[in-house]
């Protein structure tokens, strides 16, 4: 019906897309962290062992006899069992005279009595956890510096660093599915309002132009508040517009009649024959006018209503039965017979006012271009579409103009002498295509117009 | 010339200065597939069922099966890793130290309990108490004891029957002794008042169980302390002149060992061997095997074994070694 506007891409996409893509950033960034977080509490867990154990070791060093005792605890090297069962290396050192242990484990600089040093390396091909610790011990006339190097595998400590970085990332995937299940969500509901007022537009009548009442997020209320003023502008603008056809068919037409009747007067009066032919050349070109003016109003109204069709479900055989019954007396004067032939319950959609002047200057034409004493025939039929088909008993049109007769302002040859104004079929016309149907012209084979109005 | 010193460099370590073994057999030698060289300090004679059984199941392999001290097994595999296929021991804390120092190799989809094995590398397949033996003969006409106080006050009373005649490991050369005497000091004050009492009677030192159970057995010495009581029995042939008491006060048991030389020459015989080890279970009427399998640990009733954890180290550490060898010295040694 209307042209599609450009679409630059979607708002519900964009919204999900922004949402997701954050979620996954989020994700990312939580597993990283809890993963860092455990790892630093379980190395933190490890290292605490390590000095304990070491400090334990330390602390079984003595003087005795001016010799260097040390007595490793058990508890010492028990403390430092796994699951993982990890490796376990140490060393002493006084000052810098190595006394027993792995020779190849060299204390780090930096242990004082205050605190150990603690460090990842590498011994034996092994990643190792080290901490060396030192103390100063004073003896009867000397004062000796005892170190104690420490270092543990770290399996057990990558296999919680494993279980971690799984927990971490089960933990990361349902964050993940459970922001997209909610940013769906959370975009569908944001846009629900939009596609439910897009959805109440459509389904409003072509007259309804009232404002929108029901309650919109505050976002959306500039747009419906300026849909409403467009609106309202509108719908005093179609106002102003039908009011002023109205008003422009009374402006017209009454001087008009007004006129007429005078020149009628005139005429009685008058009796010189060059006189009386003026006068009724003055009438006749009245009725043109006239003619003209409400043919050309009844066209614009037609093209205004054609734009907002109002669509009711019709029967047309009582529609087209009521116009025969009013247009009889007309066709009496010219002693013309109408025949109604309906089939019964012949239904359309469409405008009955639009219908109904459609059929009115068809049946119009029929009663004006043919001879008296003949009839008109008019037929209503469901199959194959619903249409009317008026007929008569006239000349029939011209065939050389058939095709251009439809067009406005355009005149048979065989209307001269007739009042007409040339607009009669291109009104049933509009009115066809408006209902997306048509009008076929043609003439009957024993002679006579026939119109076909399809819808 | 050079050539001919190279061969002898070679040879030298196999022949000349290398102590001769205990027991060297070749099991299977005219299989196709090996040597598997096995390092073990476990008598021929007690091991050859599992062997046995094996090589049914294996009938190309040929087993080279060397036995040892304890003591001189690390010493061996350590001089050499390169030469051996598979350790087994019964010195525990030898055994994890090994382990512990990258020696040994880690089977992949070995199940074995956890309690059982270290590192995947080290996989224990019996259960062993200490005990003290005793030939009845001396005890004739008076209680057995039951535990180290009695065995203590046994001895204090009738010193004159057990003057010489007490046994006990050389804590300085076995290294099964060295465990069982550290983990029992451990445990215990009485340890030493029995390693006092035991001195006080001029007590007899040896390298190796097998020794001290014949000595015992023909009646040499009367009581034999810490002696693997399995092993014992196994190896007396005359059941009735011994007895074997499980000490009521506190236990000590020790789990033999195995583990796969990280560099073994023939590691997947060697793999496929331990894990037939460790799976062995004696069949019915299967007896042939002496020594006891590994009982489920996990209920509370069992006497606990020593368990496979690092604080195994702690008595190997040089410093702790010579402090406490001193201290046994001066108990055991009397002037
Ligand atoms: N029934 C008919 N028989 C013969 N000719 C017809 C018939 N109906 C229409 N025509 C021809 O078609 C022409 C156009 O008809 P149309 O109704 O559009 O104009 P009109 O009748 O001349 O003027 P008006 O606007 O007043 O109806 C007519 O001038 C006439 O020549
Ligand atoms: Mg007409």
């Amino acid at each position: 019906m209307t042209a599609r506007p450009p679409v630059s891409g979607s708002l519900r996409n964009r919204l999900v897309l922004t949402l997701i893509g954050g979620a996954a950033v989020l994700t990312v960034l939580l597993f990283f962290t809890v993963r860092n977080y455990a790892t630093q509490i379980a190395q933190q867990g490890q290292d605490n062992i390590l000095g304990a154990s070491a400090a334990a070791i330390l602390d079984s060093a003595s003087i005795r006899d001016g010799q260097i005792d040390v007595d490793i605890p058990y508890s010492a090297f028990s403390m430092l069992a796994t699951p993982s069962d990890d490796c376990v290396f140490y060393a002493i050192y006084q000052d810098d005279v190595f006394l027993s242990g792995y020779k190849a484990l060299v204390p780090e600089r930096g242990a004082s009595d205050r605190g150990g040093v603690y460090k990842t390396a590498t011994f034996e091909g092994m990643e190792v956890r080290l901490v060396t610790v030192s103390r100063t011990l004073i003896g009867a006339e000397q004062r000796r510096q005892l170190h104690v190097v420490l270092a543990q595998t770290q399996d057990a400590l990558s296999e919680t660093l494993d279980q971690i970085s799984r927990n971490a990332a089960l933990l990361g995937v349902g964050f993940f599915s459970l922001a997209v299940l909610l940013s769906v969500w959370a975009t569908s509901t944001t846009i629900g309002p939009l596609k439910r007022l897009a959805d109440s537009v459509t389904r409003r009548g072509p007259q309804d132009l009232s404002p929108f009442a029901k309650p919109v997020p505050s976002e959306m209320v500039p747009l419906v508040s300026s849909l409403n003023s467009l609106m309202g502008r509108l719908d005093q603008s179609l106002g102003q517009s039908e009011d002023f056809i109205a008003e422009a068919a009374h402006r017209v037409r009454t001087p008009l009649a007004t006129v007429r009747s005078y020149a009628e007067a005139t005429l009685q009066r008058v009796d010189r024959e060059e006189n009386r032919n003026a006068v009724r050349s003055m009438i006749r070109a009245i009725d043109e006018s006239s003619r003209a003016a409400s043919q050309l109003l009844d066209h614009a109204m037609i093209t205004f209503r054609a734009d907002h069709l109002d669509r009711q479900t019709i029967d047309l055989g009582e529609l087209v039965g009521e116009l025969v019954t009013r247009l009889t007396p007309l066709a009496e004067m010219k002693d013309l017979e109408l025949n109604l032939r309906a089939e019964k319950g012949v239904v359309c959609s469409g405008d009955p006012i639009l219908i109904q002047n459609a059929v009115r200057n068809l049946i119009d034409n029929a009663l004006k271009y043919s001879p008296s004493e003949s009839s008109v025939d008019i037929v209503i039929a469901a199959e194959p579409r619903p249409h009317v088909c008026i007929s008569d008993q006239g000349p029939g049109f011209p065939p050389d103009e058939v095709g251009k007769l439809a067009a406005r302002f355009a005149r048979g040859r065989n209307a001269e002498g007739t009042i007409g104004s040339g607009l009669g079929l291109t009104i049933a016309e509009d009115v066809a295509t408006a209902h997306g149907g048509e009008l076929t012209l043609s003439n009957l084979a024993g002679g006579g117009a026939c119109v076909t109005l399809s819808f | 010339m050079r050539n001919f010193v190279l061969l002898i460099l070679a040879l030298l370590p196999l022949t000349g200065l290398a102590q001769p073994w205990e027991d060297q057999r070749v099991f299977n030698p005219s299989g196709t597939e090996g040597p598997v060289r096995i390092l073990s300090s476990t008598d021929t004679t007690i091991f050859a069922p599992v062997l046995d059984q094996f090589l049914s199941r294996n009938p190309t392999v040929v087993i080279e099966y060397l036995v040892t001290g304890t003591a001189d097994i690390d010493r061996r595999f350590r001089a050499d890793p390169r030469a051996f296929d598979v350790v087994i021991s019964s010195a525990m804390d030898l055994q994890l130290k090994l382990a512990n120092d990258g020696l040994a190799w880690q089977l992949r989809n070995v199940s074995h309990p956890d309690w059982a094995q270290w590192r995947q590398s080290l996989f224990a397949f019996t259960s062993e108490p200490a005990t003290i033996v005793i030939n009845r003969q001396a005890f004739a006409g008076h209680p057995i004891p039951k535990s180290r106080q009695d065995l203590i006050q046994a001895l204090r009373a009738r010193p004159e029957t057990f003057q010489g005649r007490v046994g006990t490991y050389d804590v300085r050369q076995s290294g099964l002794g060295y465990l069982f005497a550290t983990q029992d000091a451990r445990a215990s004050e009485t340890y030493w008042r029995l390693m006092e009492v035991m001195g006080s009677l001029d007590m007899r030192l040896y390298c190796c169980s097998g020794d001290m159970i014949d000595d015992l057995a023909d009646g040499t010495i009367a009581v034999a302390y810490n002696v693997l009581g399995s092993y014992a029995e196994a190896r007396v042939e005359d059941k009735d002149t011994i007895e074997i008491i499980l000490p009521s006060d506190f236990p000590t048991t020790m789990m033999r060992t195995a583990l796969v030389s990280a560099n073994a020459p023939q590691p997947d015989l060697a793999t496929s061997f331990v894990r037939h080890l460790i799976t062995h279970r004696p069949q019915a009427g299967e007896d042939d095997f002496m020594l006891p399998a590994l009982t489920p640990h996990d209920n509370g009733h069992d006497r606990a074994v020593i368990p496979l954890e690092p604080a195994l180290l702690t008595f190997l550490d040089a410093l702790k070694r010579r402090k406490f060898l001193a201290e046994w010295e001066d108990a055991v040694i009397q002037p």
